[in-house]
């Protein structure tokens, strides 16, 4: 299968401000040291780590909300690594994201049809409010939804709102930054239902950032592990948490809790 | 499915009510002033000087609020005087805002060079003492109603701007402004379309506050003099005329003072209450 995302030697760091001098510039913190992998079309990824890992960092380059200092991000074999904004505009509708808060990522003053019509517009869709229902209908929320704001609906179903605003726009790949973390546990096996669901059906490619290990084993085809900026290990799920290779992998696998503490991981999964 | 929200009826506050009615009330005082006032405002007449308001003996009737030391009828001065105090009140309080949260705006979401030029101005603006710099500018501009208001305007809109700015600031890292960029939205659209209707709830009650600083400005003005021409009935220019003749007519300085005060009061009110009703995230 061919890749939608080829990254080499992808390098980020962010200017310091704490430590800039009064004149010239601030110095660099390196948050990405040299990330290599692709993502073939298809490919649910899980994208895990620690706090600081990067992980965020990462996604939010490959939806080119970053710019990378070094290195290339090859996307359907395009290089958007440092394409302006201008140039970058036609090919945002085929890569999404969902956020991590959807109170936040959801504007307070905008009835829900206008937060998910409003990409459409930008794009020239047509059937804007054909679209809209569609879109409802795929997350099962009720069409009588749009006319709602934000505040009006419970965690789950603003998360459900974030991803119909990413699919209507029908794109190629869909980050989906932490977006399960922020709600009740029920609301989370739902999220992850619907989300497993549009996958299959719309034929998605997904990167799923998450720092909960059980839920990545369950969704994704491949998981890559960060730690401090770097990868760790980049394997098949069912491989990678049947043996990891990696000491930090381990240490990761090691502080799930599982329903019996004396049992080891292996075991609780077969 | 049925969408009760629309049927809930909300009530209309009592600060709104109140507020509300009494700006209405100036409003059309203010506008008829010329076919509903009891006596030309201007007109002096020395045999009818100090005359008390209507519930006190030697009280003439038509003389509502009494007279000055010049004959003149306080009430029909106060609703003369309305006219001044509205239009400054709406054109330097609009014209104040436009250029403030325009300014502020563009510093809190653009952030960079815009920020930095913007900030410091800012800064170097409200080192200057804000009276002074009116009486400054009017010294320089000769008195009169244009004065004023750009008076007003050229002071008070960095108040505007350093609100605006913090709260485009604080709605700029949030993420639907992300979002909006991963939809391919334009800077100048995200900021308009975005940032500028989360932060408008603000600028409404900035606006309604403006209003009445507006009022006590062009008040404080006309009590030095420097408002427009002196014989012009102004609320500030009555004050001070009350002051001269407080011992023997304290009704010249009180009731344009009373005046005053409700409104600017009225103005504040309206913004905190129309915030309070109309704002989708409060209700």
């Amino acid at each position: 299968m061919a890749d939608l995302y080829t990254v080499s030697d992808l390098r980020l760091g962010l200017p310091d401000m704490t430590r800039k001098p009064l004149f010239g510039a601030a110095p660099r913190i390196g948050i990405l040291h040299g990330l290599s992998f692709s993502v073939p079309k298809g490919e649910v990824l899980g994208i895990v780590g620690g706090s600081g890992s990067g992980k965020s960092t990462l996604g939010r380059v490959l939806v080119r909300l970053l710019e990378p200092t070094g290195g290339r991000v090859l996307f359907d074999g395009q290089d958007i690594s440092h394409l302006p904004e201008d140039r970058l505009r036609p090919l945002r509708r085929r890569f999404q994201m969902i956020f991590q808060d959807p109170m936040s990522s959801l504007n307070p003053r905008r009835r829900i049809g206008g937060i998910i019509a409003a990409p459409l517009q930008l794009h020239g869709f047509d059937r804007i409010s054909a679209r809209v229902d569609e879109a409802l209908d795929h997350v099962g929320l009720p069409r009588a939804f749009r006319h709602r704001f934000p505040h009006e609906l419970s965690g789950g179903q603003r998360q459900r709102v974030g991803i119909a605003r990413a699919i209507a726009m029908r794109p190629d790949f869909i980050l989906a930054d932490e977006i399960v973390s922020g709600l009740d546990v029920s609301s989370q096996a739902q999220v992850l239902a619907l989300l497993a669901e549009l996958v299959r059906d719309l034929g998605l490619t997904l990167a799923f950032i998450s720092h909960d290990l059980s839920v990545v084993r369950r969704l994704c085809t491949s998981t890559m592990v960060l730690h401090q900026g770097r990868i760790v290990e980049h394997r098949p799920t069912d491989a990678l948490f049947a043996a990891p290779e990696a000491d930090y992998t381990r240490e990761l696998l090691d502080a799930i809790p599982l329903p019996d503490p004396d049992q080891r991981w292996d075991l609780a999964a077969g | 499915m049925l969408d009760a929200r629309g049927l809930v009826r909300r009530r209309l506050g009592l600060r709104l009510w109140l507020s509300g009615g009494w700006l209405l009330l100036l409003l059309f005082a203010a506008l008829l002033a010329p076919w509903i006032a009891p006596h030309n405002p201007l007109e002096q007449d020395l045999f009818t000087s100090r005359l008390p308001p209507f519930w006190m003996p030697g009280a003439e009737p038509g003389y509502w609020l009494g007279t000055d030391s010049l004959g003149r009828d306080v009430l029909s001065r106060i609703m003369h005087g309305a006219r001044i105090a509205l239009i400054v009140a709406f054109i330097a309080g609009t014209a104040t805002m436009l250029i403030g949260a325009t300014l502020g705006l563009i510093a809190g979401y653009y952030r960079g060079w815009a920020d930095i030029v913007i900030s410091r101005l800012i800064d170097i603006w409200m080192a200057f003492p804000p009276v002074l710099f009116a009486i400054l500018l009017i010294a320089v501009m000769g008195p009169g109603l244009t004065s004023v208001i750009v008076a007003i305007i050229v002071i008070d809109w960095t108040r505007f701007a350093r609100v605006v700015r913090a709260e485009a600031m604080t709605q700029g890292a949030m993420d639907y402004v992300a979002s909006a960029r991963v939809a391919g939205q334009r800077r100048l659209g995200t900021m308009l379309t975005e940032i500028l209707p989360n932060v408008l709830p603000t600028i409404g009650v900035l606006l309604t506050l403006e209003m009445g600083i507006a009022v006590i400005v062009e008040a404080i003005l006309s009590f030095v003099n420097l408002s427009i021409s002196t014989d012009a009935p102004t609320w500030g220019g009555m004050i001070a005329e009350g002051r001269l003749a407080i011992h023997q007519a304290w009704w010249v300085l009180v009731f344009p003072l009373i005046t005053l005060f409700l409104t600017v009061l009225s103005f504040s009110q309206l913004g905190e209450g129309l915030k309070d009703r109309y704002d989708p995230v409060l209700r």
